[in-house]
């Protein structure tokens, strides 16, 4: 691996890195716009044009906020539950193909940052780690609220996440790989012989299964029972103000880019387009292919603020009952229901 | 008991049937109406940039009205402030001198005119009981203000502007 490659490599994590960021930033924009047009409002418009420097000006909000750390807070812990939060949310973009290889004056570009092999199980693992985050900082705050957000997030991360791996797997027993690079190629193109390259049409109730689930992991409403401002004030997150609330915030919404992006690839085909073999520059196939998966990933996110502006929240036994009595028969069955389909007819 | 209306309705907690169970045709009727609003628009009015148009007998800040020759109507008769039903205007009133007739077109005329925008309803009385045809609420919305005292309007704010200026 020369010079090069590692420069390219870097260039290709920053670029990634600032594409997270700036798009969790204006997920914040866009949530507060969506919400107003289903409202019938018009959201915020003063700073900028249509109030298109809005984040920033949160952001510069958020910056300069009194720092406050509660005096029987565990320092520590404290300052390492919204830090633990945003890193974790952060490098689950890692392993996302986000397009075919470029080919640039000889050099050959991966637009992946590591092709790892067990990639939807790197995943797996990531976002699991996610609710450690909340759950320390939700511990250190020494606030009964935040305890509370705190202890809802891990019940409800760890029950979702078992019906989410169990709907994986109905996938992975089609694919036969765990390497989202190999996912994203089995699915190139749209239409093959006579059905559908897409995941998402061979796994319907997977699909189901796993945005479902991931509404939960990204406590996404209507699963948001961890901040639910009813009845804990503020979650999690009660106590934290500044910067710190800002990191909270801030992964919720790179959560939500990380989820749409494994959705995306995972069932919808990722970087790959309809009449995309009727391309013959490779180069321009990239290049689409890489609009195309921020149009879907836009879709997804799109679809997470549609969904919270619509459903109200569940109730925390009602939560309990759909991830345990439903969703978790429902995905063994659909993983027999697969067997049974690449048994008989494949 | 006997229904006051025919519009009652007798509503009973029934379980939910299996398609009311599964939530989803429930969740994408939401979503159809959610997008609709999406695309509907806005009823929003965007206030310092635009107004609302107000009706044409909308009733805001009073005005003491001069004649045709720039002279006040008001002859500090006290109707208006006996048919305040809210008892916001209260008035001195003062004698014509020599020399004041193009100030003012009766002999007796108001010294003194002040109306509690706090204690006023806008009800309209005012502007009814005058004989004079000297007050109208013909105004916009009263300004909000922090102290209670400077809501109690005198001649410095309600007498319309001289009409050579």
């Amino acid at each position: 691996m020369g010079l090069t490659d590692i420069l390219i490599k870097f260039g290709l994590i920053v670029i990634i890195f600032l594409i997270s960021l700036v798009i969790a930033m204006y997920s914040t924009y866009a949530e507060r716009k969506v919400a107003a047009f289903m409202q019938d409002r018009v959201g915020p418009d003063r700073a900028g044009p249509w109030g298109i420097l809005q984040p920033l000006a949160d952001g510069g909000k958020m910056f300069l906020k009194e720092e406050i750390i509660p005096t029987n807070a565990n320092g520590f812990l404290f300052i390492a539950g919204p830090s633990l939060a945003i890193l974790v949310s952060c490098i689950g973009t890692a392993v996302i193909p986000w397009g075919q290889q470029l080919v640039i004056g000889g050099h050959v570009i991966d637009l992946q940052v590591a092709d790892v092999n067990v990639g939807v199980l790197y995943i797996f693992g990531v976002v699991s780690l996610g609710v450690y985050g909340i759950m320390i900082g939700g511990w250190a705050s020494n606030n009964k609220y935040s305890l509370l957000g705190a202890i809802r997030a891990a019940s409800q991360n760890i029950s979702y996440e078992i019906a989410m791996g169990l709907s994986i797997i109905a996938l992975l027993m089609t694919t036969g790989t765990l390497s989202l690079r190999h996912i994203a190629e089995q699915q190139s193109g749209f239409w093959h012989g006579h059905w559908f390259t897409w995941n998402v049409f061979s796994q319907p109730l997977g699909f189901l299964i796993f945005l479902i689930c991931a509404f939960a992991e990204t406590n996404r409403s209507p699963f948001d029972l961890p901040e639910c401002e009813t009845e804990l004030v503020g979650g999690y997150h009660t106590e934290y103000s500044s910067m710190k609330l800002g990191f909270y915030l801030f992964s919720e919404y790179i959560n939500m880019f990380v989820s749409g992006a494994v959705m995306a690839t995972l069932y919808f085909g990722g970087y790959n387009f309809p009449l995309m073999h009727h391309i013959h520059s490779p180069n321009l196939v990239a290049i689409l292919g890489v609009v195309v998966l921020f149009a879907k990933i836009f879709f997804f996110i799109f679809f997470f603020m549609w969904v919270r502006w619509t459903i109200p929240r569940f109730r925390y036994d009602q939560l309990m009952d759909l991830g345990w009595k439903v969703l978790i028969p429902l995905s063994i069955a659909n993983i027999v229901i697969t067997g049974v389909w690449i048994t008989y007819f494949k | 008991m006997e229904p006051l209306s025919n519009r009652r309705k007798v509503i009973e907690a029934k379980p939910l049937n299996f398609m009311e169970r599964i939530y989803l045709p429930a969740i994408l009727k939401g979503l159809a109406i959610t997008i609709k609003h999406f695309f509907r628009k806005p009823v929003t009015i965007r206030y310092p940039e635009e107004k609302r148009e107000y009706s044409e007998n909308f009733r805001g800040q009073h005005s003491l009205k001069r004649d045709e020759h720039g002279r006040e109507r008001c002859t500090a008769c006290g109707l208006c402030a006996l048919s305040c039903p809210a008892e916001a205007i209260t008035m001195i009133s003062a004698e014509r001198q020599k020399g004041e007739e193009h100030l003012y077109r009766e002999e007796k005329y108001a010294a003194v005119y002040e109306i509690n925008m706090l204690r006023c309803i806008f009800c309209g009385l005012c502007e009814e009981a005058c004989p004079k045809e000297a007050i109208y609420l013909d105004g916009p919305h009263v300004p909000s203000d922090y102290l209670r005292k400077d809501f109690i309007y005198g001649k410095d704010k309600l007498v319309e502007a001289p009409l050579n200026q």
